[in-house]
């Protein structure tokens, strides 16, 4: 029985006494536990210890930038949630953005604010999620539970804010959906006071636990060279030491009026890029995103959520490229349209797919435990890589 | 020291009186007293406790991560493991095309046979074992040893490459932890003379300062070693690498369904009353009590069952809270932790409580006192800590919802 679609090399060795050995091929997914979605890696190993890991993606594809053709323009923007379902918020604010672009529409002030808000919620929410269940794919389940006991706060929350809980569909074109709903500021404040304290209880539960940093240290390291050349983004990128991100870098929307840090790995526990840098990273973005929700709430200007957009919404034939600074990072999105009020063409660049291509370059000579520790660090999710 | 009367007296004493039926030869009764026992042993303790402990686990995992557990089936949902018995009876049983049946098929019941013969030495009280073997820790390090035989067998059999990882490393994990765990049983046997169990907890007494754990600072450390190695062999977390389930699926138990996995379970969460009632027969003094009750058979050896169990118990909460607390390590860790850290640590503590023995024929009290001391500030420090933590998270419990609809929904 072979695997079907993939051939694997394998490989037949043959030591000094002529006792031949022959490495064993696994297919790791895509109903593997902790494959995060449908992945799937074939895997040809050693006993525990893996020569390689070949990803296999698009178990997931659903066609979703090709729908874009044929949905129009404000149509589209519910698909856009499932372009990346862990932190929908800013699919639709990429989307949004690029329309606006090819409109030249001007967004309202307060509108902008409330994408940023809505942006850095969905980026702790989803940054919760994939610190939860990094230390579920270690072993530890407790740490998994109090992350989630947190995020359903968040469900909560943006509950209230749009109506749903996963999927959002909260932006628009011209602006967002709804305006913040009364007292709903409080609740985030609320919640912050409550959240923060949290962060350092889960870095006294697990970050410092020393079964789990060796679990994470000196695993699948990353130079800062390598990540470049490997076109690493966010907090995959920063965790090997290169400070770059696209909120501050290539500022959109009114992240130039707020003050924030850029949290770099620093290879404190062990080597420089390794992956409990890169979960570090995450841990100080989260409180890094509850600073900017605190400016943000202090700073809320006044006045309407939406621009006024055309119903059917005619952007002037063109192309653009708008980047925003998702939770996994750099994501682009190049929309060409020609005039019409149905999008030309539109593509994706997402993180995930970024970091499943190094997968295969850094999975050489790990254990397969390793590997689980590998594909949480990168923070895949499925749908982002496939589409 | 008190006349403790034997199973043997006990079956002469109702041979005696007519309650059992003489003209019997006396090895028949007590043979048929043994099996008697045994029986009650197994279904009247043996499969409730690994089935309570589920519940238990799943309680105390609960309250851990900051949810209920089970609460639907009975009290407290304490019927749930019954429930769970049932619904895993009634399952079909799977054997995979490409297995290979009989082994398959066999492996489930090694295991079990593993894990309940070892019941067959555990002192439970005075008089309530079912073969008082002269050389008691030893058959139940022996028998244990069954389990890895059934684990390798169901690795291999299953024909899955997840199963295979998984067999292979909890044969190379148990076997290397039997080492670190049989050298930490030593220096007990040095200081009682004996490999009985019974004689090893008559060689300690009721009050703490007479346990083996404080006699002194070899086998303190003998301990934990011990303790850190049963959780290697009974596969809990740190160390439950056979099953590691976010990276070998469910490890040997891929492929089970039904009665076969639900005995590989039961076989897990029994192993850990056996790890706890091995560890407090040989450091915690056992069924001892302060009272000799020598007119009362039947309290003593309740108060005795009493005793026994709580202290054994306590390691069974303690290993959860262990489960639900601690990552997992590597493999390759998992073996450098053995042979590189305990297996010496063991080797020294068996030299050093030789030599202490020599050195000290009677023991040092001052030194029997500061462990003692030790180990009470510890316990109360981490009591302390509970206890604020307890509160801080009461504290908290009215905003576990901003949303007054999911309050309203969620359960009580």
């Amino acid at each position: 029985m072979g695997l079907t679609g993939f051939e694997v090399e394998v490989q037949r060795q043959t030591d000094g006494g002529g006792f031949v050995t022959e490495d064993m091929t696994l297919s790791m997914g895509p109903q593997h536990p902790s494959t995060h979605g449908v992945l799937r890696f074939v895997v040809r190993a050693d006993g525990e210890v893996m020569k390689e890991a070949i990803p296999d993606i698009g178990y997931l594809h659903r066609s979703i930038e090709k729908i874009a053709e044929k949905v129009g323009w404000h149509g589209f923007i519910p698909y856009t949630d499932r372009v990346d379902y862990v932190a929908a918020m800013f699919c639709n604010h990429g989307w949004a953005m690029a329309a606006e672009k090819l409109g030249g529409i001007e967004v309202p002030k307060r509108a902008e604010y409330c994408r940023v808000i809505a942006d850095e919620l969905c980026r702790i929410h989803s940054h919760l999620l994939s610190v939860g269940s990094m230390a579920m794919d270690i072993g530890a389940f407790t740490p998994f539970t109090h992350a989630i006991r947190e995020r359903e706060y968040l469900n909560d929350l943006f509950e209230e804010l749009c109506g749903a809980r996963l999927t959002f569909h909260y932006m628009r074109i011209g602006g967002v959906g709804w305006d913040l709903p009364p007292g709903w500021t409080d609740k985030v404040i609320h919640f912050l006071d409550r959240f923060e304290p949290i962060v350092d209880e889960y870095d006294r539960l697990i970050s410092y636990n020393k079964i789990y940093a060796e679990r994470l240290v000196n695993v699948a390291v990353i130079t800062p060279e390598e990540a470049v050349d490997f076109n690493l983004v966010g907090p995959n990128l920063r965790g090997s030491g290169v400070s770059y991100d696209v909120r501050r870098d290539d500022p959109y929307s009114i992240y130039p009026e707020l003050e924030f840090d850029v949290p770099i790995g620093r290879g404190e526990m062990g080597t420089l890029g390794d992956c409990f840098d890169r979960y570090i990273v995450r841990m100080r973005e989260m409180r890094e995103s509850c600073r900017i929700l605190r400016q943000c709430l202090r700073q809320l200007p006044d006045g309407p959520v939406i621009a006024r957009v055309p119903r059917t919404f005619k952007p002037p034939a063109g192309d653009c490229y708008v980047r925003l600074e998702s939770a996994r990072g750099d994501m682009g999105w190049y929309v060409v349209s020609d005039g019409t009020a149905f999008p030309y063409r539109c593509k994706i660049r997402t993180g995930s797919f970024a970091a499943i291509s190094m997968t295969q370059h850094v999975s050489r000579d790990l254990m397969i435990a390793d590997l689980i520790a590998v594909i949480a660090s990168f923070d895949l999710v499925a749908p982002e890589i496939d589409r | 020291m008190t006349e403790f009367p034997s199973m043997e007296s006990l079956v002469h004493g109702l041979v005696e009186s007519g309650v059992a039926p003489a003209g019997i030869p006396m090895w028949m009764h007590q043979l048929l007293a043994m099996l008697i026992f045994g029986g009650i042993v197994v279904f009247g303790f043996v499969l409730p406790i690994a089935g309570i402990t589920t519940w238990v686990e799943r309680r105390v995992m609960g309250r851990i991560q900051s949810r209920i557990g089970p609460n639907r089936v009975g009290p407290l949902g304490f019927l749930q493991w019954l429930a769970d018995g049932v619904k895993n009876m009634l399952k079909e049983d799977i054997v995979p095309t490409a297995a290979d049946g009989p082994l398959f098929r066999a492996a489930p019941y090694v295991v079990i046979t593993g894990f309940v013969a070892s019941f067959a030495a555990i002192p439970f009280a005075g008089n309530l074992i079912i073969a008082d073997l002269n050389v008691g820790i030893l058959y139940i390090t022996a028998v244990t040893a069954l389990v890895v035989v059934g684990i390798l067998m169901a690795g291999w059999a299953s024909n899955n490459k997840w199963s295979l990882l998984g067999g292979i490393r909890s044969a190379a994990q148990i076997v290397s932890y039997e080492i670190p765990a049989g050298l930490s049983i030593f220096p007990v046997v040095l200081l009682a003379g004996t490999l009985s169990m019974q004689g090893i907890i008559r060689a300690q007494g009721a009050a703490p300062w007479t346990w083996y754990l404080f006699d002194n600072p070899f086998t303190f450390i003998a301990f934990f070693v011990l303790f850190v190695s049963s959780l290697a062999e009974g596969n809990r977390t740190p160390f439950d690498l056979p099953e590691a389930e976010s990276e070998l699926v469910a490890g040997f138990a891929t492929e089970y369904s039904g009665m076969r996995n639900l005995l590989f379970f039961m076989a897990e969460w029994g192993n850990l009353y056996v790890i706890g009632a091995i560890a407090t027969t040989l450091f915690l003094g056992g069924w001892q009590i302060p009272w000799a009750l020598d007119d009362h058979p039947v309290l003593r050896n309740a108060l005795q069952f009493g005793v026994f169990f709580t202290k054994s118990y306590a390691f069974v909460v303690l290993a959860i809270w262990l489960r639900w607390t601690l990552p997992r390590i590597r493999v390759d860790q998992m073996m450098e932790m053995c042979w590189k850290y305990l297996v010496p640590i063991a080797l020294v503590n068996f030299l050093g409580t030789a030599t202490w023995m020599v050195l000290f024929p009677q023991g040092l009290a001052p030194v029997r006192w500061l462990l003692l001391l030790a180990a009470v500030v510890a316990i109360a420090a981490f009591v302390r800590r509970v206890a604020f933590h307890i509160r801080y998270a009461r504290l908290e419990r009215r905003h576990l919802s901003f949303n007054p609809l999911a309050t309203a929904r969620s359960p009580g």
